[in-house]
């Protein structure tokens, strides 16, 4: 499954190829990508995992940039 | 102030303060109302983390996060490190300045990515806000286009952006796609006809039926894929990423080398320490990576907006790349040099007949057939013969048919129908190739109408200025015959050419090509020239994908085309390739400037702060000031 997430306050683009780099590290990550430029981040992922992938996500940006929210629709 | 957010009107605010509070005391102090033994004291020290603390907090706090979750080498830290040196030091005045200046940095910086962020948005605003849907009722509601179902009857008023792909079901008008392909000519559309969402109606009211749901249609599609561009990422991207990974953790060890080896050096590690500890926090200052980080995608960015903006979609900043330096740009014939359909390219006229009259007789002898080369002949007679005064219509399959116009008899057919029947032909063929319509009037030849694929307005110019941008080698590629090829080719000025082929040819053709420019390079995959194919994007799906780069053309709304190309162009003009091969190019300069510049500064940046020469001020500069100097380079990929 891909999906798309919106991010809040994401302000340092060094900050989110960090993001970037920890969230495709992962367990069943197959792919993801966080862009400054489109605010956004986009985790492919195994369906029977990806709940659990997303709320591993959240955690590694909150480490990176405390300040970032991620919009969970 | 509406220029700026709640958040940056904050972040002004403290700024604000924070520069009062640091002037006052940085006044009292030179002025000498603060005694000469109290400066360094620690009561100056905390008059001091005043200013620091208002404007410097949410980095203290970043930092300290950055601490507990094992995130050394952050932005945050190295400004917070940088500072507490400077504080420690005794440069009280020096640390502040420096937390002060970097966060008008960091302020303009935001300010300055956030709009280019929203001319990008506006660049791409074909995105609907809202629909009006038409209830059984016949009332009208508004709703959000994410509801639309499909089957939904929608009304557009003129002026509405048109919310998704669908049919028109009443109403004429003309309807602007140029936020979706570039083309500032409105459209014609009436009843029956198919739009695409993201247009905007003109005139008058439309009503359409939807036939896809929003998230499906062509601009959700377009976005989608521009938003996800920017993850395929340019050699250039990837090797910044890169060099930062590495740059941020050597300039920190070089700074602690800076700040021990030198005092240790000299003997008198005490006097020399503070010193030193003063040029290494320089150090720290400057090892932030933000400026280069930040430079390329922007670019990048810029130059993808752009190009959507011109008509053109490009699906990654690899492709933006590889667009710069095409060597070799294989090309499909039909549907994408040409027209895709038959015009009447040429007439001529037995002696004492007219072209005119070839013409109309042939286009009424062909007014009963359904075949493209009978359509083309109609297309190009503006005087047609009444219908009532044509009889009896006989059709020889294959070769041509005849018709009674009043008392003549009229035939038109190809050269083997006239043989059969006894007909005297010229026996050289016209000058422009294509196919030969014969025309006979009561048997006897009176002229010859030449049908051809023509080719389009503005392909030549396109095929020029692509050799002229330093595309090296252009084929064109077709399953048409040798002679209608040459012909083709011969016209648009190209010289390289295979007819005849099939479709799986094709592919084997662009397969030999790469491995010809793989051996030219001497077997280095990553130097050899690149090759881009354009097609129309129907049925070349393969020879799409074995490019480097595949273009599909004329394809709004095809989304087999979208899918299986890398750039698409969003109409039928050729000429965006030049175009937007020029805005690659353009990209690719912005981001080169980008990097040489960042690197040079901080480079000089760090050779001065070691020496002493330059202070924790101009580190600063090399930093943010950087930063911002490069968002602004990268802006100009989205002007005009």
């Amino acid at each position: 499954m891909k999906k798309k997430f919106k991010l809040e306050d994401l302000d340092c683009a060094n900050c989110a190829a960090k993001m970037e780099e920890a969230i495709k590290k992962i367990d069943g990550v197959n792919d993801a990508s966080v862009s400054f430029m489109t605010q956004k981040m986009m985790i492919e992922a195994d369906d029977a995992v990806f709940d659990q992938v997303v709320e591993e996500a959240v955690k590694c940006i909150a480490k990176v940039e405390p300040d970032c929210k991620v919009i969970l629709k | 102030m509406d220029r700026f957010n709640e958040k940056q009107k904050k972040e002004l605010l403290r700024i604000g303060i924070s520069f009062v509070l640091f002037a006052v005391l940085m006044v009292l102090e030179h002025t000498h109302v603060i005694p000469e033994n109290m400066h360094g004291s620690l009561i100056m020290l905390a008059l001091y983390l005043v200013p620091y603390f208002i404007v410097g907090s949410d980095v203290v706090r970043k930092c300290l996060i950055g601490i507990k979750n094992r995130q050394l080498f952050d932005e945050s830290f190295l400004m917070t490190i940088a500072t507490i040196g400077a504080f420690g030091c005794g440069e009280f005045g020096e640390a502040v300045a420096v937390m002060l200046f970097y966060q008008v940095g960091e302020f303009f910086q935001g300010y300055a990515v956030g709009k280019s962020r929203g001319s990008i948005a506006d660049l791409m605003s074909m995105a609907p806000d809202f629909a009006n849907r038409e209830a059984e009722d016949g009332s009208i509601e508004v709703i959000d286009p994410d509801d639309i179902e499909v089957g939904d009857i929608l009304i557009i008023k003129p002026g509405e952006k048109i919310p998704t792909d669908g049919v028109v079901i009443e109403g004429n008008s003309l309807v602007n796609t140029s936020a979706l392909t570039g083309e500032s000519l409105p459209r014609p559309v009436a009843e029956g006809d198919q739009v695409i969402s993201g247009c905007i109606n003109g005139s008058t009211l439309l009503k359409i039926k939807a036939e896809k749901e929003f998230d499906d249609c062509t601009v959700s599609q377009i976005l989608e894929l521009v938003e996800e561009a920017s993850s395929r990422k340019s050699v250039t991207e990837n090797f910044i990423t890169r060099f930062a990974h590495y740059y941020t953790p050597a300039v920190v060890i070089a700074a602690v080398i800076l700040a021990l080896i030198p005092p240790l050096v000299s003997g008198n590690f005490a006097a020399e320490f503070g010193k030193w500890v003063l040029r290494a926090c320089t150090f720290l200052v400057i090892s932030c990576p933000c400026a280069l980080v930040i430079s390329v995608p922007l670019a990048f960015f810029g130059g993808i907006g752009a190009a959507s903006s011109n008509g053109v979609l490009v699906k990654g900043s690899n492709y933006l790349e590889l667009l710069a330096n095409l060597d070799t740009v294989v090309t499909d014939k039909t549907g994408t040099l040409t027209e895709g359909r038959f015009k009447v390219a040429m007439v001529e006229a037995a002696k004492g007949f007219d072209t005119k009259d070839v013409i109309r007789y042939a286009a009424a002898v062909e007014s009963g057939s359904t075949h493209p080369i009978a359509a083309a002949i109609s297309d190009a007679c503006d005087d047609p013969i009444a219908q009532s005064k044509i009889k009896d219509i006989e059709n020889a399959a294959g070769k041509g048919i005849s018709a009674k116009i009043g008392r003549d008899k009229i035939a038109v057919g190809n050269r083997g129908f006239f043989e059969d029947q006894e007909i005297g032909l010229p026996a050289e063929s016209p000058a422009v190739a294509g196919t030969n319509c014969y025309v006979a009037k009561n048997g006897k030849y009176i002229g010859t109408i030449v049908v051809a694929d023509m080719p389009k307005k503005g392909a030549a110019d396109a095929i020029r200025d692509m050799l002229k941008s330093g595309v090296k080698r252009i084929m064109m590629l077709t399953g048409d015959s040798t002679q209608v090829a040459s012909s083709v080719a011969k016209e648009l000025g190209i010289t390289d050419f295979r007819a005849e082929l099939l479709p799986q040819d094709k592919v084997s053709v662009v397969q030999d090509l790469l491995k010809g420019l793989l051996e030219e390079a001497g077997g280095d995959d990553k130097k050899r020239g690149r090759l881009a194919f354009i097609g129309d994007g129907i049925n070349d799906a393969p020879v799409l994908a074995a490019a480097d780069v595949g273009i599909a053309m004329g394809s709004l709304g095809s989304d087999a085309a979208i899918e299986a190309a890398d750039v698409v162009i969003m109409d039928d003009d050729l000429g965006r390739i030049p175009s937007v091969m020029d805005i690659a190019r353009r990209t690719l300069s912005i981001s080169k400037q980008n990097i040489v510049f960042a690197l040079f500064v901080k480079f000089s940046c760090l050779v001065l702060g070691a020496l002493g020469i330059a202070n924790m001020w101009i580190a600063v500069f090399a930093d943010v000031g950087v930063a911002i100097i490069c968002i602004l380079n990268s802006m100009r990929m989205l002007k005009k």
